[in-house]
Order: structure tokens, then sequence, then C-alpha cells
């Protein structure tokens, strides 16, 4: 099934209530510097490389962490675009802040042969599948199931004040949860992935969206 | 969805026929035709009984008829067939002759028996449609509605009146419910096992249930669901107005997407299953157990307005546990004693109790002192929930007392009679009280199956209450009894 890029999948999810990082497009390493200066919150940016074709951008080196200063953003970018091979169609560059946050979620969408389009929220990271802390609710989401979704994470404490972050902001996490219900409903939509879904400051922030579509 | 399933006159048909025929009743007392005649004349049915036999040979006092156009006069809903599946066909055309708006069908080798017998099933279900009869099962062991006093199934055992309708696909598991009822006395007003369920499924039942006056609690098992989105949709009808206590067999295979995705990867079909029954307000239970406690539980006593739980106990092992148990439900709160509460109780012991909870009487109760202390508890603002221990002790030493050699001398006839006097008169506080102060107050011990006889646990039964066989399981049920009311309160739904 096809995928949309990571810049057409959250544009997506913001126009049916997601609220996104503020991050920037731009086809130039000139722009990227410029764009990074923008959106840097002190931790320096990402740059990625993005396109339609382009859907597994680790494995391929496609991401890059942490740049700080003109000189470092400018490089990436140039180099992130002369990576781009003929099979990746048309490509941009995505630009955003670099996050900090000990706590990491996932959330999505899936579609279910026997019970159809389901939400799920859980624990992120990197042990996500093997700790599978993870609940689900059928679409479409009442705000209510959204928020005892929330309450049935077995983690509870990773949601409460945590190695001196603030206590998970559980309204913002349930418009996030209510803004996949309405995505899910569109019926072209096949999953859609939020991995992760960052909690920085208490706020949930989603870092990377995947959308697949039928 | 068959809107015969759904049609109310003949789900009326199939629970209150005004009479029944057996179909294919036997001599012989190890078929299937026999043992469902003996079950519906053994317990008693309140309407007419036919049977059909291709002899017309006398069965248990009944003259059968050759066919059912043979059958004497009176009016019959409900038909019983337990002929073989290539006779059905012509036995329910000749059941709509005569105005038989049900048929319960015991018959095998349908849907279960490969690619010709589910042809066979759509043929006979499109042809049951046409006729406009209401067909449970096939494959199903039979229905029970103890207000109609009718016992149609080809088990045992004829289970108690009561509040609980069971809808199960598996009918071993109505056998094990239908078990229970029977131990505890905590009875079932329908229930039914759905066989294939070619016409009538588990959802259907329940939805009739949700509308029955006799139930109050649905209890059913369901494996291999085939359509998850109508089976939730039926469910949401019947959880607005009853509580459902639900056991799911089987993780099914393929639920798994192709994992493209994380989500999908984590999206395993149990999973969404359980999230399906918490929007739902369902109470999923994992055993038999677990699932007909809490069915009692709903039965039986007012639901918990808040997650406060106040245990009130003999012992303090047993408070211990208690408390372990209700400290790992992720819902139920053990409370802090009130400190008005304390003071309270301080009035009526001497001051080695706990003086905290659980309640821990430590041996220093009177004759008095359990109902009062269980009142003082009960009224108490704060406590939404009482899980009471120790009761039966007593009656416990008076049973060996009895029985060793001394009675009754010794003044031993005196105390065995305060012994078994005083446990009726726990069992009677804990009754009392939960009604007056409209919370639960849940009792539990080993002797209600260890020793059912016990005046503790007996006394418990003839008010109507079920005495959980351990703390462990009370503990368990009432989590599934706050969960449902607070499922309830936040969505503006009446008990």
């Amino acid at each position: 099934m096809p995928t949309l890029s990571e810049s057409s999948s959250k544009d997506l999810l913001r126009r049916h209530g997601f609220a996104l990082l503020d991050e920037r497009i731009v086809t130039t390493a000139e722009d990227a510097v410029i764009a990074a200066r923008g959106v840097d919150r002190g931790n320096g940016v990402v740059a990625k490389l993005c396109g339609d074709a382009i859907a597994h951008k680790t494995e391929r080196g496609l991401v890059r962490l942490g740049l700080r200063g003109d000189q470092a953003v400018g490089a990436a970018a140039q180099s992130l675009l002369d990576a781009a091979t003929t099979a990746d169609g048309d490509v941009t560059l995505l630009v955003a802040p670099m996050l900090r946050g000990n706590r990491e979620l996932i959330a999505g969408v899936a579609d279910d042969p026997q019970f159809g389009k389901v939400v799920m929220l859980g624990i992120g990271g990197v042990l996500a599948e093997a700790i599978a802390d993870v609940v689900f609710r059928l679409v479409p989401l009442q705000p209510l199931d959204a928020q005892e979704m929330i309450e049935d994470i077995a983690a509870q404490k990773l949601l409460g004040p945590f190695r001196g972050e603030p206590a998970v902001n559980r309204q913002h996490l349930v418009d996030t949860l209510m803004a996949l219900s309405a995505v899910a409903q569109l019926p072209e939509v096949v999953s859609v992935d939020i991995n992760p879904l960052i909690v920085v400051d208490g706020d949930p922030i989603a870092v990377d969206a995947l959308i697949e579509v039928r | 969805m068959s809107a015969l399933a759904r049609s109310a006159e003949h789900m009326q048909a199939l629970f209150d026929p005004a009479g029944v025929v057996v179909v294919g009743a036997s001599t012989h007392p190890g078929k299937f035709g026999f043992v469902a005649l003996h079950n519906i004349l053994a317990s008693g049915y309140r309407g007419g009984v036919f049977a059909t036999n291709l002899d017309g040979e006398t069965v248990l006092g009944i003259q059968t008829a050759p066919s059912i156009d043979a059958l004497p006069p009176g009016p019959i809903d409900l038909a019983v067939v337990c002929t073989p599946a290539s006779t059905n066909q012509a036995i329910l055309r000749a059941c709509a002759e005569r105005g038989i708006r049900a048929a319960f069908l015991t018959s095998a080798g349908y849907g279960e028996a490969g690619e010709a017998g589910l042809q066979q099933q759509t043929a006979l279900i499109q042809l049951a449609e046409e006729l406009g009869i209401l067909v449970a099962g096939p494959n199903g062991q039979g229905l029970v509605s103890t207000p109609s006093k009718l016992c149609a199934q080809i088990v045992a055992p004829y289970p108690p009146q009561g509040a609980i309708g069971i809808a199960s696909q598996s009918g071993n598991f109505v056998s094990s419910f239908q078990n229970w009822a029977v131990g505890s006395g905590i009875g079932v007003s329908r229930s039914v096992s759905a066989g294939n369920a070619a016409m009538v499924t588990v959802a259907d039942y329940l939805a009739f249930y949700a509308s029955d006056p006799e139930t109050k609690v649905g209890l059913a098992y369901v494996e291999g669901i085939a359509d998850g989105r109508a089976f939730a949709n039926g469910i949401a009808e019947v959880t607005a107005h009853l509580p459902l206590v639900l056991v799911k067999g089987g993780a099914t295979e393929g639920g798994q997407a192709a994992a493209a995705s994380h989500t999908g990867a984590l999206a395993a079909n149990d999973r969404i299953f359980d999230g399906m029954c918490r929007q739902l307000g369902v109470s999923r239970a994992r055993t038999v157990e677990e699932a007909f406690d809490a069915a009692a539980a709903f039965a039986t006593q007012p639901l918990p307005m808040g997650p406060n739980v106040a245990v009130l106990t003999t012992a303090g092992g047993w408070g211990v546990v208690t408390s372990d148990a209700i400290t790992e439900d992720r819902d139920l709160v053990l409370m802090a004693l009130p400190d008005d509460l304390r003071a309270s109780i301080d009035t009526k012991l001497p001051p080695r109790w706990s003086r905290s909870n659980p309640v821990d009487l430590a041996g220093a109760e009177t004759r008095d002192t359990i109902p009062e202390v269980m009142e003082l508890i009960a009224a108490h603002p704060d406590v939404h929930a009482i899980v009471y221990l120790g009761i039966g002790i007593q009656s416990n030493q008076a049973k060996l007392t009895r029985s060793g050699g001394f009675y009754p001398d010794h003044g031993l006839d005196r105390i065995v009679a305060f012994h078994e006097r005083q446990d009726a008169r726990y069992a009677h506080a804990a009754h009392d009280l939960s009604v007056r102060y409209a919370k639960p107050i849940l009792t539990a011990t080993e002797l209600a199956v260890a020793d059912p006889l016990n005046p503790g646990p007996a006394t418990v039964r003839e008010t109507g209450r079920y005495c959980f066989p351990s703390a462990n399981r009370a503990v368990t049920a009432l989590g599934h009894m706050y969960r449902r009311s607070r499922y309830m309160q936040r969505r503006g739904l009446s008990s």
C-alpha cells in the first residue's frame, strides 16, 4: 500500500486538528540554513530528506540530528540533497527543531480486518513493540474514550511528573487522539504511525508521521 | 442481521412459548430426543408438552404423533428439534403449517461440518426466513427459561430462577455457568447455547435480554467473532441497559495486519477486543469463575458509587491479602480509615483492634460487635464498598463440637446454638446494611464451597446474596462493579 511522504502525512494530520512541530520544507541548502535559524529551540535542528518514494529514512542515513550553526546545517543539507537518487523522484528537505524529552509515546491508526479502523496509544521508543503497553479503541472516538485510553496505559508513572519534567498534558493527548480519530475516518487512510510522540515539557509532540493510503 | 433474530415476538416464542413440541422424541434414554423431553417435563414446564416419534410410541407418558401435522390440538410456539439434519427442511415447513414461530435445532452436521454442511445450513436458514420461523442453533445444547420453568436442553442442570441472562457460543460454558448458579443459589433468567448461531447470534440474544424485564445482567461466552464491527454495534445496545460480563476464548489468528506499520504490528486482535470492551462498558472476565462472580455481584448487589473499599475482618492475615488484592486492582482504592470513623469504632472495641483499614477486630469482638461495626463503616459517606471476612468461623467450630463426642454435655448445646445464630446474624447484617445504605457489602469465605451447609454461607444464600469463595475473587468482582459504575456515571447512564 502506498505511503504519503512525511510532509504530506503531516499536512493531512494538521488539517484535521493535529498539533505538530514547527518545521519548514525547503529545497536548497541555503534555505535550510535560514529555516534552521527560525525553528531552533536551543537544541539545534534536525534535517531530513523527504519524498513520496522515501519511507525508511533512517536506514538510508537520510536523517541528520543535532545540527548546530549555519555551517553544520548547510553542509548536512547539501549532502542530503546529493544522496537523492533518481528513484526517489522529487525530494525536499525538512528542517525541524531538535526536541529534548525523556519520554516517548506511540500513537496511530490501523485498519483491523474484523473491527475496522482503530486508534492506538502506547508507550513508545525502541522497545515499544517488546513492551506492548498499548491500548486501542474503535473509531470514531468520543473525548471520554480518549481520556480512558490514557488511563488504561499500564505505565501510569511515565505519564506523571518524570525526571524533572512535568506530567504529560492529558488534554493535549486527548486532542491528539481525537485528531487521529478524525483522520482515521477518511476512507483512503489505511494506517497512521506517529512514532515517536516525544513528551517535551509535558507536551506530546509528533516528530515523525507516516500515513498509508489506498 | 436477521430481522427474525431481533423480533421480540419470535424471541418470546423461543423463551416463553405457550407450548413446546419435541421433534424426534426417543424411547432410548441415551438419545437427545429422550433427554430433551425428559428435562422439559422434569423442570415442570408450565405450558403444553407435545412430541413426535416416527412410530408414534409413548415416551415418558407423552403420547407422541408420527408427524407434526398429526399432533393433537393446542397452542405450540417452540419446536425442539432432535432429528438428523437431512430431515429438518421438511420439519420446518410442517412447523410453519402448525403456526410454530421458533425452533431450537440440536442437530449437528451443519456449518461445523465442512463445506457441504455449511451449504445445508445456509439453505435451511433461507427457508426459515421465508417461513418466518426463528431458528436457534443448529448444533446447540438448548435453552432454559426459568420464568416459564422451561428446561429445553439436552444437558443438565436446570438452574434456579434469577436475574442472569446467559448466551454462549459453547454449550458447555452454559452448563458451567448454570452449575455455579445451582451451587451458589444465584439464579438465571434465560440461558441459551447459540450453537452455530446460523440465524441468531450471541449479540442477538443479549439484545433480547437488554429489553427483558426478567434479566438484569448479561453473561456471555464468545469465540471467533467473524464481524467484529457488527458485534460491537450489537453489544453497544446491550451495555446501555445492562451490565454485561463476557468471556472470550481463543486469540484469533490473522487479526494482525501485515505489519508495514508499528501500529499494525501492535494491533493484535485480542488487544483490540479488549479496547472494544472498555469502550462499550463490557466487563471482560478471563475465566468462568471470574465471569460468574462478577455476574452474581451485579445481580445481587448495588453498584459502588466510588472506588473506596473498606475491609472488615476478624483475622489479620486475611485482611493483609485482601488489601494486596485491592491495591493491585488498577481502579479500587484501599481507603485510609477516616478519623471520625476510627473514633466511632473505638467506642465499640478495646484498643487492640487495628485502628486502620483493614478494620481487623483481632478477636476483640463480643456478641453485637460485628453488626455494629459493620453499620458504622457502611454508614460513613466516604466508604463506597465493604469486603467482609470471617463469616462461618464460629459455625465451623460448632460443627466439630457437635460431632466431637462431648456434645451436648458441658454446655456445648448452648454454645453451638449461639455460634450458628451469630453467623446467621452476620449474614443478615451484611445484606440489610447493604440495602439500607445502598452500598455493596461482599461476604467471602472458602466455606462457601468447602462446607456450603455452614450457617454462615448458607444464610448468605438465603438472603439472596452470593457468598464469594475467596476474598480475592470478591475484590476482582468489586473491580468489575466499580468500573461499570464509573462508566455509567461518566456517560450519564442510569442503572
